[in-house]
């Protein structure tokens, strides 16, 4: 062992290069105020081992990169454990710097025979958040892209050339296969070779200056190994304990729905330690924003790199502390602005909740028997009823229609209604069908009795039947119900309130009332049964007589094919076919066109005919005709 | 540089110091390294399913003459996140020797998985890379040879009019036919 040892070290001089790394002098013993350096290289190589295995998994391009991420996430073995010790390190590396930081200016390393050694530093910080803000883009997922795109506007607009940069940065007019192969080269290769060097440089004029002694020195010098090698190997202990600790605690770096340039993400923010900057933008009015987001922050990069030079003077060095506390102080404070901000907002709230929906959904979908198609992820999200139909109604219907007495996202609509004079409890009740008591209290108003004058906020009961449920027994339960049929939840607010349903419904159809309840049920799931439910399913094959019963009944003993077309051809039927009623089929007919004389002709009331205007396209509205009939993949069903 | 102080309890404290150092600092630089490799290994853990038979044509595109002909294989492939419905997977050559009798020849070479041509002229298989050659039905038809064993053959059921056959990639090199798993 010794013969190798010597051969390796005539040829190499290993020996002296050993000593010389572990038996460096420190001036006053080892201290933990040192550890900050050697944490920071800890994090680095956990970098780069991470990095290299993630590298191996990853594929960049716009169709391959969420899904190569997904993948390791997801159905790697042991996947999201790498993938979290490389982004919470990341985290955890940006709190180092500034860290490293503070104790550089404070203890006044930084001033001569270091400077160079400090504009290293300054250099490195630069290239780590350089690194962090490409790393951020490369799972192509919603939260990167559409933060990234911010950054990237950003540079546009740096005055002169901010346009050629852009289009340098992004590898093209917009986002796709080229924004990634050049965010992944410089996340992967030109930005770790860079750090590398500087690093090395770093620690070799680190080396050469020593370190920057604490006085007043407490205990005599000593070799750096082996106390301070001790105390740097329990600092990345901590560092690796507390990254391991984040990435088991939230299982693994997030990864938010693919990346698509149709689908808004007002959920998108910027990683935690950009917050400030992100604020910080708000507050300049349009046209003044390069202020904000270039030259203020790099008069203050500025200042932090002449510190060596301010140093000198004789109140220099309590400047450039005061001035680094201003900025971190400034940039605290922004941050817990932003913070404060987003949790105040409702809006933001929904946006995480929808983010956090599409995410969970689209795992579910790309782990159906289906799988990720090679067009990519993106589109289970958008072919995906479960998703895209609540959007699409909620955009295209809710200004008349309701779901379950929201927008179908979960979004009430409401209108401001002012308590008139002499309107009693009872009055607002009727008109908006929920206890006026609770308006009141829900209004944050003391009194249990409205006030006139006093403004509540109310729900907008919509102008056009609630469509929870539709096609199913319950929901023509309630349009057969005299007292239901023309309240808001059906035909309240159209124009068939007093129309010949209705009037039917509350005259003829009382009448037989309760005396044929029974047969009025064998109808109602006749009629209901048309639609096919699946939720309904079992129901309809168990019920299979009464259903045929009912077929018999609502022609007979009810009269409805006296208008209704229902099963056969009916020249005399003069409004909505029942035939299919509410099936898949049915349903995107009537959307598509609900004034063809199948369904409301000429009797049709506002509904846009949504396929023939040109509104919608046919994709769509089976999107929606499949989400209000509840179609939608489920991985139970599937596992089945 | 300070001399070091070479009294027992001295370096009895500095070994365990050595020691402690030597220990956190193999913790920290393994579990990174680890997870990576853990995750590196996930080809290991993953299987291919068991082969399933797959239509490959129709009897009638098929004349009764003996004579290889190429076909494409069509089938629902996985390439790790990627799912593919029939997508061509690999070629295939088959034979029809009487009129319900119809042989699978896999069309790659047993020897370094190059892609086996048929030479119409020399009614005979020649493997473009290192010149191996096989017999009409696929055996090895000269000594010199430098595959190990005759081209792989593969089940094949006849439904009807249509030609379904058990799919599967073998490993290369050995003188035994094995599925790759």
């Amino acid at each position: 062992m010794k013969q190798i040892l010597d051969w390796l070290d005539s040829r190499t001089g290993i020996k002296r290069l050993t000593h010389e790394a572990l038996y460096e002098n420190i001036p006053g013993g080892a201290r933990w105020r040192y550890i900050w350096g050697s944490a920071l290289t800890f994090c680095l190589a956990v970098q780069f081992i991470t990095g290299i295995f993630l590298w191996m998994a990853y594929s960049p391009s716009a169709q391959t990169a969420w899904e190569s991420v997904y993948y390791i996430q997801h159905e790697m073995a042991g996947g999201w454990f790498l993938r979290g010790l490389h982004h919470f390190t990341a985290q955890l590396m940006t709190v180092l710097l500034v860290l490293h930081l503070m104790q550089v200016i404070i203890d006044g390393a930084y001033k001569a025979p270091r400077e160079v050694n400090y504009w290293f530093g300054l250099a490195l910080l630069g290239l780590t958040l350089a690194i962090s803000l490409t790393g951020y883009l490369l799972p192509w997922d919603q939260k990167g892209y559409w933060a990234s795109k911010v950054a990237t506007n950003i540079a546009a607009i740096t005055p002169v050339f901010g346009e050629q940069i852009q289009k340098l940065i992004i590898g093209g007019s917009d986002y796709g296969h080229h924004t990634l192969t050049r965010f992944f080269a410089l996340h992967a290769g030109v930005l770790p070779a860079a750090i590398v060097l500087l690093v090395a440089g770093h620690i070799a004029l680190f080396r050469k200056h020593g370190i920057t002694p604490k006085q007043p020195l407490r205990k005599p010098d000593a070799a750096f190994w082996p106390d301070q090698v001790l105390m740097d190997a329990v600092a990345s202990l901590a560092v690796l304990a507390t990254v391991v600790f984040l990435t088991v605690k939230f299982r693994g770096a997030e990864l938010a729905a693919p990346a698509d340039p149709s689908e808004p993400y007002s959920a998108a923010r910027p990683e935690w330690y950009f917050l400030f900057l992100f604020q910080f933008l708000k507050y300049f009015p349009g046209g003044t924003e390069v202020w904000g987001a270039i030259v203020i922050p790099s008069l203050a990069m500025l200042v932090l790199a002449a510190m060596p030079l301010l140093g000198k003077w004789k109140l220099g060095h309590r400047f450039n502390v005061a001035f680094l506390f201003a900025v971190l102080l400034g940039a605290g404070i922004l941050t817990w602005e932003a913070k404060k901000q987003d949790s105040a907002d409702e809006s933001f709230h929904l946006a995480v909740r929808h983010a956090h929906q599409d995410a969970a959904r689209v795992v579910e979908l790309a782990k159906a028997p289906t799988g990720i198609p090679a067009a990519g992820a993106v589109n289970l999200l958008r072919n995906d009823p479960f998703t895209r139909g609540p959007r699409l109604f909620a955009q295209h219907c809710s200004s008349c229609h309701q779901y379950d007495g929201h927008d179908g996202t979960g979004v009430a609509r409401t209108l401001e209604h002012e308590v008139e004079a002499g309107a009693t409890t009872a009055s607002i009740e009727a008109k908006y069908g929920a206890p006026a008591g609770d308006l009141v209290r829900l209004n944050g108003a003391g009194a249990a009795s409205p006030q006139p004058g006093q403004k509540l906020r109310v729900t907008d009961p919509g102008s056009a039947p609630d469509l929870k449920g539709f096609g199913s027994r319950e929901w023509l339960a309630g349009i057969l119900d005299p007292n239901l049929v023309s309240s808001d939840r059906y035909y309240g607010r159209t124009k068939f309130k007093d129309g010949k349903m209705a009037k039917w419904v509350k005259e003829k159809l009382a009448k037989k009332l309760p005396a044929k309840q029974a047969e009025l049920e064998k109808v109602i799931a006749a009629v209901s049964a048309e639609a096919e439910l699946l939720s309904q399913k079992s129901a309809d094959v168990r019920d299979r007589s009464i259903i045929g019963q009912g077929r018999e009944l609502l022609r007979d003993e009810f009269g409805c094919t006296d208008c209704h077309q229902f099963r056969k051809p009916d020249p005399d039927a003069n409004t909505v076919d029942l035939t299919g009623w509410g099936s898949r089929e049915w349903l995107i007919g009537v959307i598509a066109d609900p004034a063809h004389e199948r369904f409301y002709g000429k009797k049709n009331d506002r509904m846009p005919r949504f396929e023939k205007d040109g509104a919608l396209k046919r994709e769509e509205i089976e999107l929606i005709a499949d989400w209000l009939r509840g179609e939608w993949y489920r991985p139970e069903t599937a596992s089945r | 540089m300070s001399s070091p102080d070479h009294s027992d309890s001295r370096s009895r404290r500095s070994f365990v110091k050595e020691a402690a150092a030597v220990v956190i600092g193999s913790i920290v630089a393994l579990v990174p390294a680890a997870a990576g490799f853990f995750a590196w290994l996930d080809p290991l853990r993953r299987k291919q399913g068991a082969a399933g038979f797959v239509k490959v044509g129709s009897l009638d595109a098929l004349p009764a003459d003996s004579i290889p002909r190429k076909f494409a294989v069509l089938a629902d492939h996985v390439d790790a996140w990627t799912k593919s419905p029939q997508v061509p997977v690999g070629a295939i050559y088959l034979r029809r020797l009487k009129d319900r009798e119809v042989v699978a020849l896999h069309s790659i070479c047993p020897h370094a998985g190059c892609f086996v041509d048929y030479r119409d002229s020399a009614r005979d298989f020649y493997c473009p890379c290192h010149n191996s050659t096989f017999a009409q039905d696929g055996s090895i038809n000269d000594p010199k040879s430098p595959s190990p064993r005759g081209m792989d053959t593969m089940e094949v059921e006849l439904r009807g009019n249509e030609i379904w056959v058990r799919f599967q990639n073998f490993a290369c090199g050995h003188k035994e036919k094995r599925p790759v798993a």
